[in-house]
């Protein structure tokens, strides 16, 4: 007889995005359901206005209501329910862990708790197979950036990670500087392929065998070099400028990343969070690890912004490991991914 | 009450942000709150890093403009914001948890959360005077942010 497959409900509030997705066998999507608030993020000029407790609050049931009936599935059919325990603003975390809770209670179904990055690292195993360890994982977006080894599932050590702004908090800040509209990042990717990198920006090294980043003072860079071209009377091709800032953080990003797969001697990279959507981020990388064998893997944009399906993708992990969160279970606003 | 005029301070490198910052640590107390006005690379996430260390907290101190609130522990909690995702959406994210709370809030662009902020503050600003140099001006607002403000200048004095 056929083992009965695993089926997982993930629940993710921890931020601006109220979301649910059934996944089957920790692979395979059934369900990806997204309540997002681009449109008012864009109304409102780079801004993001939903994110109170209040607004997970009006959708949760909905997201959820809608996974459960794409993927066709019943909460008998549930194995468990996978949810975001941490990090992020306390007041959103509680609504998918109260969710969770009540349904995991209500239901008898057991409970699984997720930290937030897992889930980014684990939207990659939805596209292709994460079975090479030891496997390091650059996590990339608005509020990461870490060096990530993992030396078997469900085991994290950050090896690097940013003393100051993240990198995607980097490409947005300078694109409030250049004056673009949100969200920057690929306003910023999409100038730079129009540019050349010939304006001198720093790049941030830090000390000779650190894995950490830092790209605050990139940032001053660029605002000082428009501040003083402005002062002289010099027009600035914003372009090149996109196209030197670009070419700063990703020559960090690729090279550190690269460095740290030779130390570790890992056998898959991975690449994960919102900025991995970065056309020119991708495509460095993918030249960096070609006939390295060293395998890289990028997922698809649509698995690298905030989703529940990586969570379920991470919490069929901790519950193939037998982990189980109890009815103690609360958000964690500072969890921390070593400790998890 | 005592009324303390507003502090200034010349700062010539971010090292001197960060001193300055560990410095006013040490006079803080829970429910200490410090808001934090100045243009992008200023320096109000380098001052803040200045708190933490004087508050004794090891974690690297990272900017939370994406996330809104980080949370540190030290000699006593920090909580530390960036409001500028919240403009124009007048959201109360549950302030006054964290004003009222055990620890020392800072909060960076805090005009934009006006009507939120508690009666008793140190309003901080830092502006730029050249690539490195900045300018730094506390002004106390109420009892408490005023007897902070004068313990600070003593110090500042006998130092």
């Amino acid at each position: 007889m056929q083992e009965k497959d695993e089926i997982i409900l993930g629940i993710e509030t921890s931020c601006d995005e109220t979301a649910a997705a059934i996944v089957k066998n920790g692979t395979e999507l059934l369900s990806n359901v997204v309540a997002s608030q681009i449109e008012s993020h864009k109304r409102f000029g780079g801004v993001v206005p939903e994110i109170a407790s209040r607004h997970h609050v009006e959708q949760i049931t909905i997201v959820i209501e809608e996974a459960m009936k794409e993927a066709d599935v019943e909460f008998d059919d549930l194995s468990a329910i996978a949810v975001t325990e941490g990090p992020g603003l306390v007041g959103a975390l509680l609504i998918g862990v109260n969710s969770a809770k009540a349904l995991a209670l209500a239901h008898s179904i057991p409970l699984v708790s997720v930290h937030h990055i897992a889930g980014h690292i684990y939207a990659n195993r939805l596209q292709e197979p994460m079975e090479e360890f030891p496997l390091l994982a650059l996590v990339v977006s608005g509020g990461h950036t870490e060096l990530i080894l993992m030396k078997e599932h469900g085991s994290y050590e950050i090896i690097g990670e940013t003393r100051d702004d993240a990198a995607g908090e980097a490409y947005d800040k300078v694109a409030r500087t250049l004056k673009l509209p949100y969200p920057g990042g690929p306003h910023i990717d999409k100038m730079a392929a129009e540019g050349s990198p010939e304006i001198d920006l720093p790049r941030a090294w830090l000390e000779a065998d650190s894995f950490d980043f830092s790209f605050s003072g990139l940032k001053s860079a660029v605002i000082n070099t428009l501040h003083n071209a402005k002062q002289r009377g010099i027009e600035i091709n914003p372009n090149d400028l996109a196209a030197s800032f670009q070419e700063s953080v990703i020559e960090v990003l690729v090279e550190k990343t690269y460095r740290a797969a030779r130390e570790y001697g890992v056998k898959q990279v991975v690449v994960a969070g919102g900025v991995a959507a970065n056309k020119g981020l991708r495509g460095r990388l993918t030249d960096r690890f070609a006939n390295t064998g060293i395998q890289l893997s990028i997922p698809p944009l649509w698995l690298c912004t905030d989703n529940a399906a990586m969570i379920a993708a991470a919490g069929s992990i901790e519950y193939q490991k037998g982990k189980r969160a109890d009815m103690k279970l609360n958000g964690n606003p500072g969890l921390e991914l070593e400790a998890f | 009450m005592i009324e303390v005029e507003q502090l200034q301070f010349r700062l010539k490198s971010p090292e001197e942000t960060v001193q300055l910052g560990a410095r006013l640590a040490e006079h803080l107390e829970p429910g200490d709150v410090i808001t934090l006005e100045g243009d992008l690379g200023a320096g109000k996430t380098t001052f803040t890093k200045g708190l933490a260390k004087g508050l004794h907290i090891n974690r690297v101190v990272k900017s939370p403009t994406f996330t809104i609130i980080r949370e540190y522990k030290g000699r006593l909690p920090l909580y530390h914001m960036d409001v500028y995702r919240l403009e124009d959406s007048d959201e109360d994210l549950g302030f006054d948890e964290y004003f009222e709370g055990e620890g020392v809030t800072v909060v960076e662009w805090a005009h934009l959360i006006k009507d939120y902020l508690p009666e008793d503050r140190l309003a901080i600003t830092i502006r730029l005077i050249d690539e490195d140099e900045r300018e730094m001006t506390i002004e106390p607002i109420g009892d408490r942010a005023n007897s902070v403000c004068e313990e600070f200048r003593n110090e500042s004095i006998s130092d």
